[in-house]
């Protein structure tokens, strides 16, 4: 049990924690004034912005579609829904450099789809509404499998007795349903957020890394570091990891040990 | 009649699971469908409700057609085996359920679910949680809840059949009582023929999607309209051709005309009851005594009897061949 305790504890060691730590090390190096520097000039701050309000989105998609989807596949058996399950884990299974690939293929100006949004003012690849679509896409699963077990679990009389009660379908959601899914949906909205905070691959290919306006957080450490600008990237890299652990964090002293 | 049931029909699949039903459920009388497990009973508790959508037939529900109705707008209450407690509010949240769906005003629905509280002895765990509670009060919460929106049919499935056989009888023993206090219309399903015939005024037996028969406990018991249901409602055994009920049977010592002679195979006493084996000539019958009657035949195993058809009428008896 020891050896094993071990093992475990020095692999995260050397693949998460050492990584991580001195990616934090690096960037306090010179104190804490030019990480505020680099972070606070123009393209920093936008590319923050532009990446809250991406990954803000794909929760935003990704919690009604996931919720959808789960009440779907665990309750209603129909044509497809097999198929519905299996598209759902495509995202997993796909590089997200080919789902960037793809969208560019579907939505590029040169496309007929893409030159027709474009015509009516809706650009999408090379513009936010692409890296939104691209994160939703890779975040998909993420929601439908947290929720879709718990779902099962609690199974339907529970709100087949809210119906004999009287209440409405979406009484029943409301006040039945959701409250018995919601740690669930935490913990989905936390993975889908977490994601699109650190979404690269699928964001670099749609976005066309335009400076101070298609630049997410991580192309911006990217960008940064290609260009021997070392302390902004790490700075960058440092809030990243920062947020994310911020987040984790909030979730595990906002969810009680127990379901009461 | 509260609820009537016109020809209906329901398949899951290739299963057929109510076959042409018809039947009607007298106002406020506590019925009980009984029949064996997958016999189609629940699924017509079901169809009542509105939980289930029949393949054909009607519903009414005191003379209003609700086959289409969603079970929002049919006023029943539902019991579930598993109770269906909202397991995230407390018990009193639990029981105000219907009443704040239905945006009453808060003083009204606080002095309901504390009369409904009283009225199932749960007045003191108003604040705890379900999973706080046994059992047995769960699924008085689950009745309390079912009952605060004053629902014109109560119906229960299989409402005593997760629990243990102490608190099942308590429970049975607190619906009968309770009925006889609120006087709502209830239909309970129940594939334990004892519990049955304790606590409903009106049998429906169920089996294979077919009503088998339909009358109060005793008629039902006594004047079976088939083997199944000979079988299903009581002990029976085989003799002179025909089904009847052991404790039907007489043993005498000396021979008389329409005895059948038989030697004594085997003899059990279960406390008050006596069990005894014996083979006529062609059959295997079981003979149902009291300990007085054993004891004054003074039976054992190897003796020679005659079994006997009591005189007077009033044998509960069918052909066999089901």
């Amino acid at each position: 049990m020891i050896a094993l305790r071990v093992v475990a504890l020095g692999y995260l060691g050397f693949l998460l924690v050492l990584p991580v730590a001195i990616v934090f090390r690096r960037t306090f190096e010179t104190g804490i004034g030019p990480v505020w520097d680099a972070l606070t000039r123009p393209n920093a701050v936008h590319a923050i912005e532009l990446t809250v309000i991406v990954a803000a989105a794909a929760v935003v998609a990704n919690t009604v579609f996931g919720v959808g989807a789960a009440l779907l596949l665990v309750r209603h058996l129909f044509a497809g829904s097999r198929v519905l399950d299996a598209l759902i884990d495509l995202p997993i299974a796909v590089s997200p450099v080919v789902v960037g690939l793809a969208l560019v293929l579907v939505y590029g100006r040169t496309t007929a789809v893409g030159a027709w949004l474009g015509d009516r003012g809706l650009d999408i690849i090379f513009a936010p509404p692409g890296m939104v679509l691209a994160t939703i896409f890779v975040s998909l699963p993420l929601v439908v499998r947290a929720v879709a077990p718990v779902l099962e679990e609690i199974g339907t009389e529970q709100e087949q007795a809210a119906w004999t009660l009287g209440a409405s379908t979406l009484q029943t959601f409301r006040r039945i349903t959701l409250p018995a899914i919601r740690w669930a949906l935490v913990v989905g909205v936390v993975l889908t957020l977490a994601r699109g905070l650190g979404e690269y691959g699928a964001v670099a290919v749609v976005s066309g890394r335009i400076l101070g306006q298609t630049e997410t957080a991580t192309l911006f450490v990217e960008e940064r570091f290609q260009n021997f600008d070392q302390p902004a990237a790490y700075a960058m890299a440092f809030l990243l990891a920062a947020m994310a652990i911020v987040v984790l964090l909030l979730t595990n002293l906002v969810r009680p040990g127990e379901d009461a | 009649m509260s609820i009537t049931v016109r020809n209906v029909s329901k398949r899951f699949g290739e299963f057929t699971a109510l076959d042409d039903v018809s039947v009607d459920i007298p106002s406020g009388a506590l019925t009980a469908l009984l029949g064996p497990s997958g016999g189609g009973k629940s699924t017509l508790l079901r169809v009542i409700a509105g939980l289930e959508t029949p393949d054909s037939g009607t519903i009414e529900i005191f003379g209003v057609d609700a086959t289409r109705l969603p079970p929002q707008r049919r006023h029943v209450g539902f019991v579930f085996q598993h109770y269906a407690a909202f397991k995230h509010m407390t018990v009193a949240r639990n029981v105000a359920f219907g009443l704040e769906v239905r945006r009453r005003p808060r003083s009204e629905i606080r002095r309901r679910v504390q009369e409904l509280l009283e009225l199932v002895h749960l007045e003191q765990f108003a604040g705890r949680y379900p999973s706080e509670l046994s059992g047995g009060q769960r699924q008085r919460m689950a009745l309390a809840r079912a009952l605060a929106v004053e629902p014109k049919v109560l119906l229960l499935d299989e409402p005593f059949g997760a629990l243990d056989a102490q608190v099942r009888k308590e429970l049975r023993a607190w619906l009968r009582r309770l009925h006889d206090d609120v006087h709502v219309t209830t239909v309970f399903v129940t594939h334990d023929q004892e519990e049955a015939m304790e606590v409903a005024d009106e049998l429906v037996v169920i089996n294979r999607g077919v009503v088998e028969q339909v009358g109060p406990p005793d008629h039902v018991y006594d004047e079976p309209a088939n083997p199944f249901v000979m079988t299903f409602i009581g002990p029976v055994t085989r003799f002179g051709g025909r089904l009847v009920r052991p404790h039907d049977l007489e043993l005498v010592r000396h021979p008389e005309a329409g005895a059948a002679p038989a030697t004594v195979i085997r003899v059990v006493r279960l406390g008050f009851e006596v069990r005894v084996d014996v083979r006529t000539h062609d059959e295997d019958v079981w003979v149902q005594l009291t300990r007085a009657e054993a004891d004054e035949l003074g039976v054992e195993a190897g003796a020679r009897v005659f079994v006997r058809t009591p005189p007077e009428g009033g044998l509960a008896a069918v052909a066999s061949g089901c």
